[in-house]
């Protein structure tokens, strides 16, 4: 065993995994949850059929650095925005929003307008989403 | 002497073999289906040492009904070609029916929205965003009335797809039905009303478990009794497949559920070859051709031994697995949408040659929304090409005597009694759901095929392998506005205001009663309906008794 490389001392980044609105496709959630929790994230998963209140709540009670919307219902429109304006509104100004599921083309600037910082679509590499946190969460002091 | 040379030159060729593999190494290591089961270069008369004809297979309609559940299959009777669907306002997806039925489709497929299933009125503030969106907005009767405006309910079947609220629904079309003179033995079609797999898979519950299974079994009863020709349960495979089980998983965790299905008759004091014949079976169809049709043989030898020798069945009926099938939606890509009309072509292709009764193609655009006309158009077609051109329908289980498809049939079936046999082990399916076993083993089997995905052991073509840039997609989809909800919520404050509240009132008090003691619950939801009390006042009034369930939001 050779010495372990000196660790740079950083908080986990924290990953609320959540599901708004009535879908119960939840695949794609546990696969992305179990996937960011083997590689090093903490992960919360919300479970399904939660409102937008439940999310805002579970976000600032767990102090996520990032809050991963997945819908496949087509709900997105009303329900994202929602979670978005909740969590700064409570004051959460630095987590990195992102959406997972069924989004057509049409709607996605009208999400990233609300403050959505990637979308993934059908067809996205678990590596890719992971490198994606990894390179655009916002640091915060280690307290 | 014939055996001695078979073996002899079996194993000169086997050294053959290995020589040119050293020379010229196979592209993989490792060679399995789409569910990740280790597959043979080819099968032998070796693999069939035990096969036994009149045992595995028998004959077309007779037990074990490997090769099929009917005498001459496809040309006495070609599989009804039933396409899901359902969106917007029940007067959008009514004029989507007619044009559906002018094509010669044969039965009408509901596919409602999430408020629906969820037993949720169009303006509870839980159903924002929603309405319309994956599915028909239905909240009252007055809604189902317009849904089949101008369908001959006496001459076609419908099949609805709802499960926690399935009785509310099922109690709407009857009531339509009445209204429009067509008595109850003339009502034809399926509910799926198959709440276990919910729990499983598609994860769209209202109550706890234990109250839902009496709800089935109240459906199941009053069916029994009083529609002779409804499909009480269609016992669905499709979502469990589609959250991620394996092939095998699907086969044996839906058998279970049936085996659960009809242990609750029974429990009910209903005869087992009352009921059983109008349980029927619906399987996802997958991109493993042999896979594929391997689940359909092995599923249908299985279920005849079940309900002949578990449940001691006496009607040839109760031991046949009819089944409706739907090609693979998670199969299908967003990129390169139309290589998505080359899989639903192998797959109802598969779907044909496995034997199925009735098929859902999918439409090409379905991973990008609701399907458009005229992908739905070509949908259809492609079975009808497979019905009319193709000339598999000919002939009766042509690949019954397959070396490699009877060895894969005879695998498929063990692996799932393995699990048939755990479950039972774990007290039956109420416990093993209960435990969590079944979704563990989803999310499992979910999880690598992903891994197998990312490291391109498995391919999705346009996906994984073979991309083309698509900054610019070219396709056009489905596109329901917002306008649907307000009209939708409109519709249910003016119904509200019409009806006679004392009534709706009474109706409510009468089946909360009901589901307080023992009485089937039946009766009371057809009078409730009748009433136009909503799909939501009804489900709250089983709730109140009842209680509801959570997601243990386990990954």
């Amino acid at each position: 065993m050779g010495t372990q490389p000196a660790m740079k001392k950083t908080s986990k980044i924290r990953v609320l995994i959540a599901k708004p609105g009535l879908d119960g496709h939840d695949r794609g959630a546990k696969v992305i949850a179990r996937a960011l929790r083997d590689a090093g994230f903490e992960v919360i998963y919300t479970g399904l059929h939660q409102t937008p209140e439940m999310i805002i709540n579970a976000a600032i009670e767990e102090d996520v650095h990032v809050v991963g919307l997945s819908i496949l219902s087509g709900a997105h429109n009303a329900l994202v925005p929602e979670v978005i304006e909740g969590v700064k509104k409570a004051g959460a100004d630095d987590v990195l929003f992102l959406v997972g599921g069924i989004i057509p083309d049409e709607d996605m600037e009208a999400l990233k307008k609300c403050g959505v910082q990637m979308v993934f679509t059908p067809g996205a590499s678990i590596d890719g989403v992971i490198d994606y946190i990894k390179t655009h969460v916002k640091e915060r002091p280690v307290t | 002497m014939e055996d001695q040379k078979f073996k002899s030159e079996l194993e000169k060729w086997k050294k053959k073999l290995a020589d040119h593999e050293r020379k010229n190494p196979p592209l993989k290591k490792r060679f399995s289906t789409l569910s990740d089961m280790e597959v043979p270069l080819m099968c032998t008369p070796e693999e069939m040492k035990d096969f036994d004809y009149t045992r595995d297979l028998g004959f077309p309609g007779e037990f074990p009904y490997t090769r099929g559940v009917h005498t001459n299959m496809y040309r006495g009777k070609m599989w009804t070609m039933r396409q899901f669907s359902g969106f917007g306002t029940a007067e959008d997806t009514n004029q989507r029916y007619k044009i559906l039925l002018e094509r010669g489709q044969q039965g009408l497929s509901v596919a409602f929205d999430m408020p629906t299933l969820m037993g949720l009125d169009s303006d509870s503030p839980l159903s924002k965003g929603e309405v319309g969106k994956c599915g028909v907005a239905v909240d009252t009767l007055a809604d189902m009335e317009v849904l089949f405006d101008g369908i001959p309910l006496g001459d076609i079947t419908t099949s609805m797809t709802i499960n926690s609220p399935a009785p509310v629904l099922l109690a709407m079309y009857v009531a339509v039905a009445e209204e429009r003179g067509v008595s109850k033995d003339k009502i034809r079609g399926t509910l799926q009303n198959d709440i276990l797999k919910e729990y499983i898979a598609q994860k769209e519950w209202i109550f706890p478990p234990k109250p839902s299974m009496r709800l089935v079994a109240d459906t199941l009863e009053y069916c029994t009794k009083e529609l002779p020709n409804w499909n009480t349960i269609s016992i669905s495979g499709y979502h469990i497949r589609e959250a991620g089980a394996t092939a095998v998983q699907e086969l044996a965790f839906t058998l279970a559920d049936g085996i659960a299905y009809v242990q609750a008759g029974v429990d009910r004091g209903l005869d087992v070859d009352e009921f059983a014949p109008r349980l029927s079976y619906f399987w996802d169809v997958h991109n493993d051709f042999f896979e594929e049709i391997a689940k359909f043989r092995a599923g249908r030898r299985m279920w005849a031994h079940i309900m002949r020798d578990r449940f001691k069945a006496k009607n040839p009926r109760s031991w046949m697995l009819r089944t409706h099938a739907q090609t693979a939606g998670v199969s299908l890509t967003a990129q390169q949408p139309l290589n998505n009309i080359a899989r639903v072509t192998i797959q109802g292709l598969a779907a044909v040659l496995g034997g199925t009764n009735s098929l859902h193609t999918n439409s090409m655009d379905e991973t990008l929304a609701l399907p458009t006309e005229q992908a739905v158009m070509v949908a259809l077609r492609t079975q009808q090409i497979i019905a009319e051109e193709s000339g598999v329908s000919n002939v009766v289980d042509p690949l019954g005597g397959s070396y490699f498809v009877e060895w894969l049939t005879n695998k498929v079936e063990a692996e799932a009694y393995a699990y048939i046999k755990k479950i039972d082990e774990l007290g039956g399916m109420m416990e093993a759901i209960d435990k969590g076993y079944p979704q563990s083993e989803i999310a499992n089997a979910a999880y690598h095929f992903q891994r197998q995905l990312e490291t391109k052991e498995k391919v999705m073509v346009g996906v994984n392998k073979h991309q083309v840039d698509e900054s610019a997609r070219s396709i056009d989809v489905l596109y329901i506005d917002r306008a649907v909800e307000e009209r939708q919520v409109r519709k249910v404050e003016e119904i509200r205001k019409k009806r006679d509240k004392k009534k709706v009132e009474a109706t409510l008090q009468e089946l909360k009663r009901a589901c307080e003691g023992s009485e089937n619950t039946m009766p009371h939801i057809l009078n409730c309906v009748k009433a136009y009390a909503t799909v939501q006042e009804i489900c709250d009034v089983m709730k109140k008794v009842f209680g509801s369930y959570r997601d243990p939001g386990m990954f």
